[in-house]
């Protein structure tokens, strides 16, 4: 105890992704609550470089970027409870990295994008674009129970955003992305992934995301050059 | 079948005719074995340095069918590919690589990277697998027996994975956008930017190399070929620019780090020439002069 502790805050998608990793290999861990519009020096300390969360600390030592953590957590403990977080097999694990990095880059970006765009010619472009990115990732789940098969793994962690963050994005943004009638197989495996222990330990009120986001939609719209 | 009897006589062979280990490595890279069975002979054998001339027909042929086992699509401009061919060298590994047309992509490209069409793409036993940093950490997963790529701890290796993502997510999108720079002011905040990013990973280089040649230690390893695949155009910039990035007196670890690196045998056959890759810039800048609309 002590010796792992993870900078973070609770509205933040790429924190909740260590804590679902460190809850699934049954690591204890200390919770310390950042403020993000008034950063510690811890934070920037541990993070010099990009002063962001989540940061996890172990034995002292800082590792940032929430993908890289989730590989030093499955490396580190790797035989807690049995569960691999990443695929043994070399080919299915550069998969699992390649769609990973594919929703960080294309999906997180695409999905932003179709919420924030005003309304007109822009945002229709921006949502099929979004519903495009996300095509991909229907068909990696079909037939699946998980994308990391019949346990949630490594790709179920990246992709977690999509089974609750991403109807808040939807409703702000007033636009709907992932229902059962276009990605019915998504839309089955967010049902599946919210509801199963430890993930719904570790989901923050649904009100603080809504603001989480607002602020930001609102901000990136008030930097759009106005259009005669 | 003939695998079969191919095997049986590689192990005759093996404890029959003096080989340099070398060949007998590349061997065992090329059949995916794992040198168990053989280790034991290795070890503790005084190996010579004769050649062995006559190569067994059986060993051979399976030789030659599964060179075309492992294949790289890529371009030679490519420092993503550059990362893919020096993680192959590392490990001795045979492949074939296949120089993209572009123009139009090629139908192996786009079947085998429908997601992004681009380059680099590793085929192993016909399964592409994509992304640079993805294909060197899956080199280094498969042919585990060869030299390591990525560090043995995983705190070493989040370090080197950290670094990577910083190089690929900020510091080369700032190299290449000095080249499209508009304006000089808009170009001198770039080159700062640039310059800042290499103080970090002087840093980080003399952090992690804990006093040895490379970021990987003794050895090339991750970090080295995230980084290093990128001087060519580092250089390439520096020459267009006129200013110096990789600089003597700010960042000197990384100025000998760098000559180790390109003079390393798994580098320097598959580094482009800086004055190659300038003329093929200047051809890049003109085509993109070219096509914007006034």
């Amino acid at each position: 105890m002590g010796e792992v502790k993870l900078i973070g805050t609770h509205q933040s998608f790429p924190c909740a992704r260590i804590e679902w990793g460190l809850k699934i290999k049954g690591v204890e861990y200390e919770y310390l609550k950042e403020d993000l519009s008034n950063k510690s020096d811890l934070l920037i300390e541990s993070n010099p470089v990009h002063k962001k969360v989540p940061v996890l600390i172990h034995k002292g030592k800082p590792i940032a970027e929430s993908l890289v953590i989730l590989e030093y957590i499955d490396e580190t403990w790797k035989d807690n409870n049995s569960h691999s977080l990443l695929p043994q097999d070399p080919y299915e694990r550069a998969l699992a990295r390649f769609w990973a990095k594919f929703i960080d880059e294309k999906c997180v970006i695409s999905v932003w994008g179709a919420c924030v765009a005003q309304e007109g010619e822009e945002k229709e472009k921006a949502v099929e674009g979004a519903i495009e990115t996300l095509s991909h990732l229907e068909k990696q789940i079909k037939g699946k129970k998980f994308f990391g098969g019949e346990k949630i793994g490594y790709l179920d962690i990246v992709a977690g955003w999509l089974s609750y963050w991403l109807s808040v994005l939807e409703e702000l943004g007033e636009i709907e992305l992932v229902n059962a009638e276009r990605f019915p197989c998504l839309h089955e495996w967010g049902k599946n992934f919210i509801n199963t222990s430890p993930i719904k330990d570790c989901i923050p009120p649904r009100e603080d995301v809504l603001a989480y986001f607002s602020f930001g939609i609102n901000y990136v719209r008030s930097m759009a050059p106005n259009k005669a | 079948m003939s695998m079969y009897i191919a095997k049986s006589r590689l192990s005759y062979i093996h404890t029959n005719i003096h080989r340099t280990q070398e060949i007998v490595c590349s061997q065992i890279q090329l059949f995916n074995m794992t040198p168990k069975i053989l280790s034991k002979d290795i070890c503790g054998r005084s190996w010579n340095t004769a050649r062995c001339y006559i190569l067994d027909p059986f060993v051979s042929l399976a030789c030659r069918k599964t060179k075309s086992e492992v294949k790289l699509l890529g371009a030679w401009p490519s420092p993503f590919v550059m990362r893919a061919r020096i993680a192959l060298n590392i490990k001795s590994v045979s492949y074939e690589f296949l120089e993209e047309t572009f123009q139009p992509k090629s139908p192996l490209l786009l079947d085998s990277n429908p997601v992004y069409k681009k380059v680099p793409v590793l085929i192993n036993q016909d399964k592409p697998i994509c992304e640079s940093l993805i294909i060197v950490q899956y080199v280094d997963d498969v042919w585990s027996s060869g030299p390591s790529i990525l560090p043995s701890e995983p705190y070493d290796r989040a370090i080197a994975r950290f670094w990577a993502t910083y190089l690929d997510d900020k510091w080369y999108p700032t190299l290449r956008s000095v080249r499209g720079a508009k304006g000089e002011d808009d170009r001198k905040k770039l080159i700062t930017e640039v310059g800042e990013g290499l103080t970090l990973l002087e840093d980080a280089l003399n952090k992690t190399s804990r006093g040895k040649d490379f970021f990987g230690g003794d050895q090339i390893g991750y970090l080295d070929i995230a980084f290093g695949c990128f001087l060519g155009w580092l250089r390439v910039t520096e020459s267009l620019t006129g200013v110096k990035l990789l600089d003597q007196v700010k960042t000197p670890c990384l100025v000998k780090w760098a000559e180790r690196f390109c003079a390393h045998g798994a580098v320097k056959d598959v580094m482009p020439q800086t004055e190659k890759l300038v003329e093929f810039a200047k051809m890049l800048m003109a085509k993109m002069a070219a096509s914007t609309p006034n």
